[in-house]
């Protein structure tokens, strides 16, 4: 079942950057003349947000598999092979498989999703995905009912990826949710960006996008999706656990080991940008924070 | 020998010239930043521009003694401007940081204070402090140049704390801090005393 996620802007299926931005200063002004009541029944407080532009969201990516700079991935992705793509699902559904790529679009619904992406390193942008909600997906595998866990894996393809000569993770990159954070109509697999192809520097084909969790946590270029009764290693925690735990939600109240996570950047402000409050939950709390009732998120961090 | 020749070629440039061109990286640096030639984040690449050329002009400082001693390149007239161009370059990282990156005062101090790799970065400022307002002959005179001397050996600890603060604040496992970390730990290596004494020795004899 898609489109469950009801953003306050609708129909935006498929809009090229320069329509976007010409769309986002009609709405501002027709809202600065009190034509519109935008600001109503916002959820996810999507109604105030600017999407960070093209070149800054393809020109600076966390890639390490392509090298640690963050213009590596812009610059060596390219070489990167992604058709054919296949994905394997496999463990606790009821259809294993390699599902390839053009079968899971040609059964997915897309849709647009304007998130806000919070970086661990105290970054942030807002970047208008494409892409299907993971539970769709789950579903097409069919998910038993004893899986607790997802597992996903990024595709390591040494020749192509000048950043695995170093071990600076324990490659292939992976990370995992659980379960019912996957189910959530807020976690999608991201196809496109302005309503064209992912580029690869992003994590193309297809990239998770959990958008109330630190970025490292949507992870890239997914080529397995494992379904397990036991909570997954992730790729971060394995590096360094004291800094990097398995949830991984923005917390403003919980400070990474190295920086504090009260505040952080929005790129794109240049040399003399000002620095904003992180919001917990990276302001999707209102739909995920029941998700965590109950649990000390200082200690489940 | 290629040694004579580059002692040939440098006895003529006055040290002076490297102060007049030392402002043109920081100044190049914050050009770009302005225009777009940093990238869509300018600020950190600013900062860990100034930081590295930082730390690589304290390790050409490190390089100038174990020069002379054993392949008989003599730059010693340059290594004064190379510490004070270093430390210029650690106050404007620091700046960078402070001014552009953090900008919240109380943040500032909590950094300082909680997370490690910050420490480190300013104790090796601090203690690049008191060298760079001695770097003048009247503290030389003042001073006597045994304790003047004894009173820069803190440069071995700054630049080692300038190392370990890069290696500190890196994600992952990655390679280049640990080549500044090993060349550095290299050329303190070179400083100790029975590397020292052999030198010497090579060279009276």
């Amino acid at each position: 079942m898609a489109l469950r996620w009801k953003g306050t802007l609708k129909d935006r299926d498929v809009t090229d950057e320069a329509l976007w931005l010409n769309r986002r200063a009609l709405l501002g002004g027709a809202a600065g003349l009190g034509l519109m009541g935008i600001a109503g029944g916002a959820r996810a407080a999507e109604g105030d947000l600017e999407p960070n532009s093209w070149e800054e969201i393809t020109s600076y990516n966390n890639y390490y598999e392509f090298g640690t700079g963050k213009d590596d991935p812009a610059r060596y992705a390219e070489r990167l092979t992604i058709a054919p793509w296949t994905v394997r699902i496999d463990g606790l559904v009821d259809r294993p498989g390699d599902y390839a790529f053009e079968d899971i679009l040609s059964k997915m619904t897309l849709e647009e999703r304007l998130y806000r992406f919070r970086c661990v390193e105290a970054w942030s942008m807002v970047v208008p995905w494409t892409g299907f909600e993971l539970a769709d997906l789950l579903e097409l595998a069919g998910v038993q009912s004893s899986a607790k866990y997802v597992a996903f894996e990024t595709v390591l393809n040494r020749d192509e990826m000048p950043g695995t000569a170093y071990r600076v993770l324990d490659w292939p990159y992976v990370e995992g949710l659980r379960l019912d954070e996957a189910m959530h109509p807020l976690t999608i697999m991201a196809t496109g960006i302005y309503g064209k192809d992912i580029p690869k520097q992003n994590g193309a084909p297809l990239r998770l996008v959990v958008p109330w969790k630190y970025g490292f946590k949507s992870i890239k270029s997914v080529v397995r999706i494992t379904l397990t009764d036991s909570e997954p290693p992730t790729a971060w925690n394995k590096a360094n656990a004291r800094e990097y735990g398995f949830y991984s939600n923005v917390n403003p109240e919980v400070s990474h080991p190295r920086w504090s996570q009260a505040t952080e950047r929005r790129i794109g402000g240049g040399l003399f940008a000002a620095r904003q409050d992180t919001l917990p939950f990276n302001g999707y709390g209102d739909e995920v924070a029941g998700l965590y009732a109950g649990m000390d998120l200082s200690t489940y961090f | 020998m290629i040694a004579d020749r580059i002692n040939a070629a440098t006895r003529r440039v006055p040290s002076w010239t490297l102060y007049i061109l030392s402002p043109l990286p920081a100044l190049w640096w914050l050009w770009q930043g302005l225009t777009g030639g940093l990238g869509v984040e300018p600020i950190k690449a600013l900062e860990h521009a100034l930081g590295e050329f930082a730390l690589q002009l304290l390790v050409v400082g490190l390089c100038i003694t174990p020069l002379r001693r054993f392949a008989g390149v003599n730059l010693l007239r340059f290594r004064r401007a190379v510490g004070l161009i270093a430390f210029f370059y650690v106050l404007l990282h620091l700046l960078v940081w402070l001014v552009l990156d953090v900008q919240i005062p109380a943040q500032i101090w909590a950094d300082i204070v909680k997370r490690p790799y910050i420490t480190v970065g300013m104790a090796g400022f601090a203690l690049l402090i008191p060298l760079a307002l001695s770097s003048n002959n009247l503290s030389v005179r003042r001073l006597g140049g045994l304790r003047w001397r004894q009173l820069h050996r803190l440069t071995y600890a700054a630049v080692l704390l300038g190392a370990l603060h890069f290696v500190m604040l890196a994600k992952g496992f990655q390679i280049e801090p640990l080549v500044y970390l090993i060349a550095v730990l290299g050329l303190l290596a070179l400083r100790l005393p029975a590397l020292d004494t052999m030198s010497r020795r090579r060279l009276r004899g």
